[in-house]
């Protein structure tokens, strides 16, 4: 068959678009770890950085690890991820189970009660004070327990656990297993997509945390990656150069190594679970 | 006579209901004997209540504040009750940044829904369009990914490309005109900053939802056309656009009932003193009022006006849905 001319051009386009749309997301980044290696000799050479440098160092990297603040926030990020993460996904799906079994009476008013603060919420200030009365404030666990459960993610999951057949359970039931027995044996091995989705939303969601931090949290030592890469960035952070009066490599190198070890993992882990992302997408399309 | 009436009314029931043994009682019984059955879901569901009731309905008590004048020793309730009541809604509303945050919020939302979501819809459009499968997967994850990247890591890489020091974009404006741009600090040039940022990190997520409506188009429709004679471009425009319209048109509205979150983590993150008075929007307002100036009344009161509104418009705009059978709930 003759392709159309028309054809032709318009795969063109389209080609050429996705290509460029490409070329957008990646050329930053590309920047950024420039940057990040050019050795400060090649920045007064040149009077400034390039897009590819002639030579690289990992001087910032080491730096950043021997002597600032980020290794000490990198492990409150990691605790806040991996603690977080696991009691969001045991608090949302104890709380999703109940409210997809069909018959359970109340269930209606529960979900109402719970779906209300997706459309209303007390507002920063009266969230602030009710941390503060528990007595979370500048404490880790108030960038884990203030947001245990996502409403959004928790109806998502709801109405996967409500799709399951329902004579899978009656099955167990009749040979004498237990609600909390149905729900590990039975419907948790079935939703291994479902948790995987959810529980990395969960993950991404902590590593990038920032808002509980700013409003909770006073104390330097358990402020977050993104507390303190936001520091630096602002320039209000320069304890790196502080302790290294003959440093070698450029400020800004060390910006954005830092921005590097920030996003790093994110950019690591997601390529081989992309599938799990945007899978949930199409889970929240399905409506509540 | 009223109590002989309400007297009457009871015994009146008591005798049905003694008439009738299997309506209300056995109902109640058979309710409960339910719930009892039931017990270990109700067990296990009382951490994640307990959780919505503390840190979602606690929060709503709190409230009473925006109606009072907060005193840190007092607490909620024993601070004194604002006189008038809407004492500090009446603030806001007569204070200078009133006008200033409504616009700000309004427009910074506006311009962002207005290019991100058709560019969302062509990157879908255009990834339809793509045969091979490798090109189009690789795509995908390219121009999913910063989604997934924090706000104050793109404004890490926003720095480095327009800071007027090293921004490689500022290095390239300086070699043609001999001038830098102050892209971040300046009012002139913030907002579209934002939006641009915005686009950067969402519009390939934001296509994954267009996509999946396009996938859902019966393709017999495309192979008839082709028949036909159709170009792509024509079939694009009047096939795979209007299967579309109605997921379009119900984003757009449900975009629309957001339109008070400007986006408080990005605009909080990039924005700095010098272009406050085009980034500050209402959600930034009640922050820094509320955390850093300490004035938790009017925070909160500013907060609720905007809670309120907000509401009102997800409701509506919901009701707009339903009407095509498309609702949230």
């Amino acid at each position: 068959m003759v392709r159309k001319t028309s054809d032709i051009i318009f795969d063109f386009i389209v080609y050429f678009s996705l290509i460029f749309s490409c070329i957008c997301i990646l050329f930053p980044l590309l920047y950024v770890v420039s940057v990040s290696l050019t050795p400060y000799a090649e920045v007064i050479k040149n009077g400034g950085f390039m897009v590819i440098p002639r030579k690289i160092t990992f001087e910032s990297y080491i730096l950043f690890f021997k002597e600032s603040r980020l290794p000490r926030a990198y492990m409150v990020t990691i605790f806040i991820t991996v603690i977080g993460t696991f009691l969001n996904l045991l608090f949302t799906t104890t709380l999703a189970y109940p409210l997809s079994r069909k018959n359970l009476p109340g269930k209606n008013k529960i979900l109402f009660m719970i779906f209300f603060t997706m459309l209303f919420s007390g507002g920063t200030i009266p969230t602030y004070l009710v941390v503060k009365f528990i007595g979370l404030l500048n404490s880790v666990w108030a960038m884990i327990i203030p947001g245990l459960v996502n409403t959004y993610n928790l109806l998502i999951m709801k109405n996967f656990f409500a799709n399951i057949d329902e004579s899978l359970f009656e099955a167990a039931r009749i040979d004498g297993a237990g609600e909390t027995r149905v729900l590990v044996q039975i419907v948790l091995p079935l939703s291994k997509a479902i948790l995987s989705t959810i529980g990395l939303y969960y993950g991404v969601a902590h590593w990038n945390q920032y808002y509980s931090a700013i409003m909770y949290i006073d104390d330097s030592d358990i402020q977050p990656l993104q507390i303190v890469l936001r520091q630096f960035l602002a320039g209000s952070e320069n304890d790196i150069t502080k302790y290294n009066p003959d440093i070698e490599v450029a400020p800004e190198s060390l910006k954005m190594t830092a921005v590097i070890l920030t996003a790093l993992p994110v950019l690591i882990v997601y390529p081989f679970l992309q599938k799990y992302f945007t899978q949930g997408v199409m889970l929240g399309s399905i409506k509540g | 006579m009223f109590h002989i009436t309400m007297l009457d009314n009871i015994s009146h029931n008591k005798m049905k209901s003694n008439n009738n043994p299997n309506s209300k009682t056995v109902k109640l019984n058979k309710t409960l004997s339910t719930i009892w059955r039931y017990r270990a879901l109700y067990i296990m569901m009382l951490p994640g209540l307990i959780y919505y009731i503390i840190f979602k309905y606690g929060p709503m008590y709190g409230i009473l504040i925006a109606f009072k004048d907060y005193q840190f020793l007092k607490g909620i309730w024993g601070s004194p009750w604002a006189n008038p009541w809407y004492k500090h809604f009446l603030y806001f509303c007569k204070t200078p940044y009133f006008k200033e945050l409504i616009e700000n919020t309004l427009l910074i939302s506006i311009y962002k829904l207005f290019w991100g979501m058709p560019l969302s819809i062509i990157l879908a459009l255009f990834l339809n369009e793509v045969k091979n499968k490798t090109f189009k997967r690789i795509t995908q994850t390219i121009t999913y990914m910063p989604h997934f990247l924090s706000w104050v890591i793109i404004y890490g890489i926003t720095f480095a490309l327009l800071s007027e020091t090293f921004g490689i974009v500022n290095i390239w404006i300086k070699n043609l005109f001999g001038k830098t741009i102050p892209f971040l600090t300046s009012t002139k040039w913030f907002r579209t900053i934002l939006v641009a940022t915005e686009i950067w990190k969402d519009t390939g997520w934001g296509a994954i939802i267009y996509l999946a409506a396009i996938a859902g188009i019966d393709p017999t429709i495309y192979e008839s056309s082709k028949l036909d004679g159709a170009s792509k471009i024509q079939m694009m425009l009047y096939i795979t656009i209007p299967s579309i319209s109605n997921v379009i048109a119900l984003l757009l509205i449900l975009r629309l009932g957001n339109i008070l979150n400007a986006g408080f983590d990005q605009i909080f993150i990039m924005s700095n003193p010098m272009v406050l008075s085009v980034a500050d929007i209402i959600d930034t307002w009640v922050f820094r009022t509320g955390i850093y100036d300490l004035n938790f009344s009017l925070s909160t009161a500013v907060g609720l006006f905007k809670s309120v509104i907000a509401m009102v418009l997800i409701v509506t705009v919901n009701k707009i849905a339903r009407k095509w059978g498309e609702a949230l709930w």
